[in-house]
């Protein structure tokens, strides 16, 4: 049997758990400026007033990466990857609901 | 080895433009990009096409990859000419991202060994040149009791490296992790410094498990609020009882209102996932029958007597 010296402890990347901006940018191995690209094109909505002061929560970690990946190949500009995501969103949110209204249908 | 026809992935013929290329890339990428298609093998699919593109995008990799000739069906075994190469000029370009995660064929014939590669790896072996290691992703199953408690758990990964000779081998590890009370579905738990080692100093990259939930026979979860069915009798619904519901974190005490209906759902707040806000619990009542009797016909048949009532008189049937 495999015994372990420690045990991993992970940081959920959920919306309740803020990241500072700084590291942030390290998380995702992106630069400053491109993150405040992002936070214009409304992608990102970050608290803080200033950029320096800036925290996202977690939660827009996979939002940032997924918006690298259809900027990269779709050829989409930010703008657009920023409607592609909250579509998606949207979409999933209807797909658990009409999900769970369909097996309380069944019942 | 087998062929791989890029033109039959993307769907043009031999003779198209590259206009027509760069188009049928988008349009198919859009079709199979892993973020926004709901097609089953998207991934995949995608990554063909990329490789397609890769190759067909390039009017050098493009002439290189027609010089095979026309012959060739998709999935044929195959075996880069012995000239492969010979003739073209290059431009050694920094690799695309993909060509690691690309087929046998096009590593063969267009990866960093390749004459189309880049030499020795250039970028990578730059003298003071330091790049974090890459990301992981990885996704793990858990059932709703682990999500709503937390706990450890062990995984086991199937970590893809690089050996020295620039092979990908497959190699196991296991960890054991500590998974927080309240992940929900899709969430991901970033593990620093689990992902791959660094190049030439720099920090390794992270491991971020994306959470799946396994569906519960009993609970339902939409986001934190888990809702939960419960049969209740009717004198139940009509009287206003307390009722017991299961809940994720043991039975508790509801009490119904007065005149309870079918299909009604109560909610009993904080008693979902916990989080900030913790999750509410859903509890949609269903009017059960008892089950048939001579004593439970007699009273039914004394309502029918006494209780007028007419359940369509106000639903316009």
């Amino acid at each position: 049997m495999t015994t372990f010296d420690r045990i991993l402890e992970g940081t959920p990347l959920d919306e309740a758990t803020w990241i500072e901006v700084s590291d942030f940018c390290a998380w995702l191995h992106v630069e400053r400026h491109w993150i405040a690209s992002l936070v214009e094109a409304g992608l990102l909505e970050p608290r803080g007033a200033a950029p320096d002061s800036w925290s996202f929560p977690a939660s827009d970690i996979a939002r940032v990466r997924a918006a690298a990946r259809l900027v990269r190949d779709l050829d989409v500009n930010l703008a657009g990857a920023a409607v592609i995501l909250d579509l998606l969103e949207e979409r999933r949110r209807l797909e658990r609901r009409l999900a769970l209204l369909e097996r309380l249908l069944e019942q | 080895m087998h062929y791989k026809d890029y033109y039959q992935v993307m769907g043009v013929p031999r003779t198209a433009s590259q206009d027509e290329i760069k188009r049928a890339y988008r349009k198919l990428a859009r079709k199979y990009h892993p973020d926004v298609s709901k097609e089953k093998d998207a991934e995949e699919r995608f990554k063909e096409l990329q490789e397609a593109h890769e190759v067909l995008k390039d009017p050098e990799k493009r002439a290189a990859y027609d010089q095979l000739g026309p012959d060739w069906r998709p999935g044929q075994d195959f075996r880069p000419p012995p000239d492969w190469g010979k003739g073209f000029e290059f431009s050694r370009g920094a690799p695309g991202e993909g060509p690691g995660e690309f087929s046998d064929f096009f590593s063969e014939l267009f990866g960093s060994r390749s004459p189309f590669g880049t030499a020795h790896g250039a970028g990578r072996g730059h003298r003071g040149y330091a790049a974090a290691g890459q990301d992981h992703v990885a996704r793990i199953e858990i059932d709703l009791e682990d999500a709503f408690r937390g706990g450890t758990r062990t995984i086991e990964l199937r970590t893809p490296e690089l050996t020295a000779d620039g092979h990908v081998m497959v190699k196991p590890r296991t960890l054991r992790i500590s998974i927080p009370a309240g992940v929900t579905e899709g969430q991901q738990i970033r593990l620093a410094g689990q992902g791959s080692p660094g190049l030439g100093g720099g920090p390794p990259g992270d491991l971020l498990l994306e959470v799946s939930i396994r569906p519960h026979p009993r609970f339902r979860l939409e986001g934190r609020d888990v809702t939960v069915t419960l049969p209740v009798a009717p004198w139940e619904a009509a009287l206003g009882e307390t009722v017991s519901v299961p809940t994720l974190g043991g039975p508790v005490e509801m009490k119904l209102p007065a005149g309870a209906r079918a299909g009604q759902t109560l909610r009993l707040r904080g008693r979902g996932l916990p989080g900030q806000p913790p999750g509410d619990q859903l509890v949609l009542l269903r009017i059960v029958l008892p089950p048939d009797s001579p004593r439970a016909r007699q009273l039914f048949e004394q309502m029918k007597r006494e209780v007028p009532f007419d359940p369509r008189a106000t639903s316009g049937q």
